[in-house]
């Protein structure tokens, strides 16, 4: 086993006893003692602070048994209970990956009482769940989603890890992906397998899609790819699909933990979040004022639409941060972007250029907003915008939301 | 405290417009491009000082990157840093994260002990937001991501977090690692005093015979994603052009909205 205990290091303390999810380590007489069944997760390395414990993994540079790691596995990302959409556009890709590979898909699943969540990842095309339950793991925590998902890896042996590009898999993929020393490519817009290698071809864009890059992983596994939401499809659900779940033996004791997770607040004016948002609707600098800035939030509530900002309109506090679309903001990709006094500076278009459809609502026919732009109405934003929200309102019945008016 | 910070300099995108392509193999000429320091890793530089000022201690930037990186490390040091450490080394190119968060965990070994490493939430050019929590994994340290608001209490961190949905509020023992978004501080603009007094100081070049390092782990050899491909995509360009009076106007853009979202 590639796991030890430094005896005249260890001061007995009982930090890794309390860190191990596996309930993997006893303090006997003073001294830890790694029982039969780790898992080489590495958390009570992680723990320990006089560095007492060494946890050696299987380096897998140009190793011969680059076979034996199979299958296709997908991070499943809940938030309280729900799946996030981009768990389900994984699991669309990981079929097509798993099914070109003849490998099985599965979907690894953390949280509270989230077994309900099961038939529906089955249903969208995993022939297998791991699930790790435990009340610890209800909200996501770097440290005790990451020691799960490296038991997993050593257990289990997938060729390809998936995980949403979100806050979440962004911040576990990179954690994980540097513990078991395996590569990983971030924020992927296109995946597909090698043919004659059956490498993960993943493909990212940079420079807001200036330029376009395609990165393997050759000689680690698992090949690991963090994808961006929205751009990947949602499968059918077939409700009689057969899947198997596999229950993780777990235990998490926060007291292991260095990190402690004091609140949770949710954000009470952005309802629908940028990334996963199908229409946004963003305005700039043409506002000319936060007052102002109203018009565009009301028409991304008849819309049902998230609201983003361009930079100057957070520069000038009219919005906060977290709504800049942008180079130093978010970079979305939704079906629809309608831009109202957006100029178009590249350091905006390259956070939204890959939208589907872009609207433009301005003055300047000249602006380069309106060169990229699908449509490019020529008006006066204060005019135009108050009309259409008129017109989408007479379209929708009443207290009915968008969907019900298409 | 003792506050280490992670800098990229990265080639300024305002200027790609005036960018020019190789009209042989349709690659960009970088040549020449004029460069800066990672907007995202300014605000990390801006929120070590400002704890450094209230808390005492110091601030070393620490980049790698080729020898004229050191331009990033001077503006570092005209924005209050104490001292800056250039990693420069042939063997250290074409590393992708992973080798270049061994890299730089390796010379954060040899500085020695710290309370917090702060890094910009991602790099501009690259985007990968990776190096933040592989760092802190070589580390064997504790990461906050995303963090708008740092509160320093006796030893502990208090962190806000930004996600999709609102906030994560965490508590942390130092040391620890914290990537930063914009919006946490407005990074200050460095003087012409401060930026003479940055370039008369010293910054040292360390290369792989500096750091404990397994040599086979650095570079394009010790990464373990390969770039196979790189192209350059067909630019996005304009579509219809809709001229007229708003309520007419109002009209069309509904029924392109509708068109859209009926499918």
């Amino acid at each position: 086993m590639g796991i030890s205990v430094i005896g005249e290091k260890c001061t007995g303390c009982k930090k890794c006893e309390a860190a191990c999810p596996f309930g993997q380590i006893e303090v006997i007489d003073k001294k830890a003692v790694i029982q039969e069944g780790c898992t080489l997760c590495g958390a009570c390395h992680e723990a320990c602070e006089v560095g007492a414990i060494e946890v050696e993994r299987p380096i897998l540079q140009g190793a011969s048994d680059l076979d034996t790691y199979r299958g296709v596995f997908v991070f499943a990302e809940q938030r309280e209970g729900e799946l996030r959409s981009c768990t389900l556009e994984l699991l669309g890709e990981g079929r097509k990956l798993a099914d070109k590979l003849g490998q099985e898909l599965a979907a690894v699943l953390l949280g509270d009482e989230v077994e309900d969540l099961c038939p529906l990842l089955v249903a969208h095309g995993a022939d297998k769940v791991y699930l790790a339950r435990n009340s610890n793991l209800r909200f996501y925590q770097t440290e005790s989603y990451a020691a799960v998902l490296t038991a997993v890896i050593s257990q289990y042996r997938p060729s390809i890890f998936l995980f949403g590009a979100t806050t979440t898999g962004r911040d576990l993929a990179p954690r994980v992906a540097a513990r078991v020393r395996t590569g990983l490519t971030a924020d992927c817009t296109s995946l597909d397998i090698e043919e004659e290698t059956g490498l993960l071809l993943q493909t990212r864009p940079a420079w807001g899609g200036n330029i376009m890059a395609t990165i393997k992983t050759v000689n680690h596994r698992p090949q690991m790819a963090t994808v961006r939401p929205k751009v990947m499809k949602k499968p059918e659900p077939y409700p009689d699909r057969k899947g198997k779940v596999i229950h993780i033996p777990i235990k998490v004791n926060p007291k292991g933990m260095k990190t402690t997770l004091l609140e949770v607040i949710k954000s009470r004016e952005q309802t629908i979040s940028l990334e996963e948002a199908e229409i946004i609707v963003s305005g700039g600098r043409g506002l000319q004022s936060a007052e102002n800035f109203k018009v565009v939030e009301e028409l991304a509530q008849v819309l049902a639409a998230a609201v983003g900002a361009s930079r100057p309109v957070v520069d000038s506090g009219w919005k906060s941060h977290p709504y800049q679309v942008g180079q130093t903001g978010k970079t979305v990709q939704p079906k629809i972007y309608i831009a109202c006094g957006i100029s178009g500076a590249v350091q905006h278009r390259v956070g939204m250029e890959s939208s589907e459809t872009i609207v433009a609502i301005n003055k300047d026919p000249d602006a380069p907003i309106m060169q990229i732009a699908d449509y490019a109405v020529v008006g006066d934003l204060f005019q135009v915008v108050p009309e259409l929200i008129k017109v989408i309102k007479s379209r929708t019945k009443k207290g009915e939301s968008r969907k019900n008016l298409t | 405290m003792r506050i280490i910070v992670c800098v990229k300099q990265v080639p300024d995108i305002a200027e790609m417009e005036k960018m020019e392509t190789d009209p042989k193999t349709g690659t960009i000429i970088r040549e020449g491009m004029p460069a800066i320091v990672n907007p995202f890793d300014e605000y990390a530089l801006e929120e070590a000082v400002t704890w450094k000022e209230k808390q005492e201690g110091e601030v070393i930037a620490i980049s790698m990157g080729p020898p004229q990186a050191e331009d990033a490390l001077v503006k570092c040091l005209s924005m209050g840093a104490d001292r800056a450490i250039l990693l420069s080394d042939r063997d250290f190119a074409g590393s992708d994260t992973m080798a270049t968060t061994y890299t730089l965990a390796r010379a954060i070994g040899e500085i020695g002990d710290f309370d917090l490493v702060l890094c910009g939430q991602q790099a501009i050019d690259g985007d990968t937001a990776q190096v933040g929590p592989m760092l802190a994994e070589h580390l064997h340290i504790p990461q906050i991501t995303y963090v708008n608001r740092i509160e320093v209490e006796g030893k502990h961190v208090v962190a806000t977090r930004e996600v999709e949905d609102g906030y994560e509020v965490i508590r942390c023992r130092m040391p620890l690692l914290l990537t930063v978004v914009k919006g946490i501080n407005v990074p200050r603009v460095p003087t012409y005093s401060s930026l003479s007094e940055a370039m008369d100081k010293e910054i040292p070049i360390w290369t792989a015979e500096d750091l404990d390092v397994e040599r086979d782990r650095l570079g394009l050899p010790g990464s373990p994603t390969a770039v196979t491909r790189i192209w350059y995509p067909v630019p996005r360009t304009g579509g219809q052009v809709l001229t007229g009076e708003p309520p007419e106007l109002a009209e069309r853009v509904a029924q392109v909205l509708l068109n859209i979202l009926q499918g």
